[in-house]
């Protein structure tokens, strides 16, 4: 696939070293171009690309809060179509926690509505601009600052809210799971989602170095682990139809993806088998 | 001039139709609601040709507002209560992202108690906000007003939003005459919005609403205050021009007999309607008593205020709101604002009938003042 040099994600911005959403934004900038109109939630992404006076956007970029970055691009959406300027995309970046929680009914509403519109939900799992704190979208047996392991806990007691499901059911003409690990697969989707007309949804993993717990240098290794353990699927829905895009050849143990993190170092082997059983039951499902 | 029969909420969407915004995103709440449909139906029409947003909640209304406006177009929404309440978040960003958004708020109570009815505790609760608040008496001035606010909140002096305030029911739901003038005139007083602030444009790329630390905040938020400032010459310039073309002068305040007066009610919004007839029937009495009534509240009109009241032996404040163990907002305001003696009364929470002898009685407790605010037309305990 072609890769384009030309980035619209400047470097110098504020983000930690390894952080994989701004890998993710480069990736789906490049394939979306300059006639492009970025819509942010509040939260990392926002906070590190535009410390007043200096921005990272080489395009159009808007943040109002953190709730209602879909409300938001909902009305530039608009503002396009009523000026006659279809052919400009409208691409919202919002973190879990403002996609999952938060923003969850500023989404469903724009969804509903059909905007033409690409919302990408860049997922780390947890609310990590504000320090690690439990999301919607943080998975089974991760000790995050509101979700700690200690004698009484094992951390977060639920499952991941599924939010490409939930997307799904909206009637989102094209829904995808991506992860940064996989640019080519993740870059295919953005362009899908732009031909599409009407609204399209992306989850995108992406690791978080200080969230996670691992060295800067292993984000895509991690990226990897978890699509390669079955515990990150990726796949796509268009037009209702579903479809993987990505099998492992051969599916590695859960245990090495997890151990891999310190957020799940805490787990006892039977959480362990727990969650690999989950994956397990998943993957035979559709055949992974 | 051909006047027709309308409520303030129609009159407002008649204005609205005028102004030709590109987008408009709206929720129904009671009792701004008419004003979304009588919109709804003029697109689906083709009178207006925007594009109408049905948002899933107030707080996305104002950020869609906010979204569009960024984008470079004119934008209308309306809202009532605990929708404007709902927006609060949004509406001070709206200000300091210094967006010339105009809304209408339909004035209603707050909960709880849940209330539908009238008092004006929700827009007074946004004074903080940014926002320029005109509180209009009647249908006429409804309209008027909004097709000016346009002219002043996008003036590149001001660049701040406006809430256009009328009373819920009283005004909302009630028909009075009004003259809506010809889109060939309003064409010619207000250009089309072509903003060269804030846009979202590819070939010009910008970031709007970036993240600021304690270097540029206080810079940006002291801008708006000046902005506020230079719209009390921008919003006296525009009411001239108004004038001149559709020959309706508005001003900041209104004085009604009050040049003589040795007793001057302030109050804003529908009940001055009350008070100016209460008032006629007691100068036919012989009593010196006037009214001022408060139109534009924020940029807040000091001068013109004192200039009006200083003259009187006594002042009396009448507020639809209430601030906790401070009073209404208004007498607050003018008492922190001026040297001057006036007494406060808090009328009409929840839509409490406010009746010409409760006006009659806040005359006399004006001319032997207490030191508390006083609830006026409150029962007897039980």
């Amino acid at each position: 696939m072609e890769l384009p040099e030309k980035e619209f994600l400047a470097p110098g911005h504020r983000a930690c070293a390894g952080c994989g959403a701004t890998i993710g934004v480069r990736l789906a900038l490049k394939v979306l171009g300059e006639n492009t109109v970025a819509v942010s939630a509040t939260g990392c992404l926002e906070v590190i690309t535009t410390p007043y006076p200096e921005t990272a956007w080489e395009i159009p970029w808007m943040h109002v809060a953190f709730e209602n970055a879909a409300a938001v691009a909902s009305g530039v959406e608009s503002a396009l179509k009523a000026q006659g300027k279809t052919d400009t995309t409208v691409v919202v970046f919002g973190g879990d926690g403002g996609t999952a929680d938060i923003g969850l009914q500023a989404l469903s509403g724009a969804m509903e509505r059909g905007h033409n519109l690409i919302y990408i939900c860049y997922d780390n799992e947890a609310y990590m601009n504000t320090g690690i704190q439990r999301s919607g979208s943080t998975p089974y047996g991760a000790s995050t600052t509101t979700s700690p392991h200690g004698k009484e806990s094992f951390g977060e007691d639920k499952p991941k809210k599924n939010m490409p499901m939930i997307m799904a059911a909206h009637g989102v003409p094209y829904v995808a799971t991506a992860s940064i690990s996989y640019p080519e697969d993740f870059m295919k989707k953005v362009k899908k989602a732009a031909e599409v007309d009407g609204p399209a949804y992306i989850h995108l993993q992406q690791p978080c170095t200080t969230g996670w717990g691992y060295s800067p240098a292993k984000t895509i290794e991690l990226g990897r682990l978890a699509v390669e353990t079955g515990s990150w699927i990726l796949y796509e829905i268009e037009e209702g139809e579903f479809k993987v895009t990505y099998r492992p050849i051969q599916r590695k143990m859960v245990s090495e993806y997890l151990n891999a993190q310190k957020r799940f170092k805490h787990l006892s082997d039977i959480e362990k088998e727990k969650i690999q059983s989950h994956v397990d039951a998943i993957c035979v499902e559709l055949k992974i | 001039m051909v006047l027709k029969v309308m409520s303030s909420n129609q009159a407002i969407a008649e204005a609205v139709k005028l102004v030709k915004p590109k987008v408009i995103p709206v929720y129904p709440i009671t009792p701004q609601t008419t004003i979304s449909e009588y919109l709804a139906k003029y697109v689906a029409d083709g009178d207006i040709k925007a594009e109408y947003i049905r948002v899933e909640s107030e707080h996305s209304a104002i950020s869609a507002c906010l979204g569009a406006s960024g984008t470079g177009v004119r934008v209308f929404t309306a809202t009532s209560s605990q929708g404007l309440a709902l927006m609060h978040e949004i509406i001070f960003a709206a200000a300091g992202l210094r967006a010339p958004i105009v809304m209408a708020d339909a004035n209603r109570a707050l909960s709880a108690p849940l209330s539908i009815w009238n008092d004006q505790q929700d827009s007074i609760s946004e004074r903080d906000s940014g926002w320029m608040q005109i509180y209009a008496e009647n249908g006429q001035e409804a309209l008027d007003s909004v097709l000016m606010s346009y002219k002043v909140s996008e003036n590149k002096e001001v660049l701040l939003p406006t809430m256009v305030c009328i009373d819920g029911f009283i005004l909302t739901h009630t028909v009075d005459p009004v003259d809506v003038p010809e889109q060939e005139e309003i064409d010619k007083f207000l250009p089309d919005y072509n903003p060269e602030h804030a846009y979202l444009d590819p070939e010009r790329p910008m970031s709007i609403g970036t993240f600021t630390d304690p270097d540029y905040y206080m810079e940006a938020r002291h801008d708006m205050e000046v902005a506020m400032e230079k719209a009390k010459t921008v919003i006296s310039d525009v009411s001239q021009e108004f004038a001149e073309t559709f020959g309706r002068k508005y001003e900041f305040i209104e004085k009604y007999r009050s040049e003589d007066a040795d007793t001057i009610l302030i109050a804003m919004g529908s009940i001055c309607s009350t008070i100016k007839d209460v008032i006629d029937e007691l100068r036919e009495g012989g009593e010196k008593v006037g009214l001022v009534r408060v139109r534009v509240f924020r940029p807040f009109p000091v001068e013109e205020i004192y200039e009006a009241i200083k003259g009187a032996s006594h002042v009396g404040v009448i507020d639809k709101n209430f601030s906790f163990s401070i009073g209404g907002v208004l007498h607050n305001n003018i008492k922190s604002m001026m040297d001057v003696n006036a007494a406060g009364f808090i009328v009409g929470l929840g839509g409490r009938d406010i009746k010409p002898s409760h006006i009659k009685e806040i005359v006399e407790k004006t001319k032997n003042p207490s030191n508390k605010p006083l609830w006026i037309g409150l029962k007897e305990e039980q």
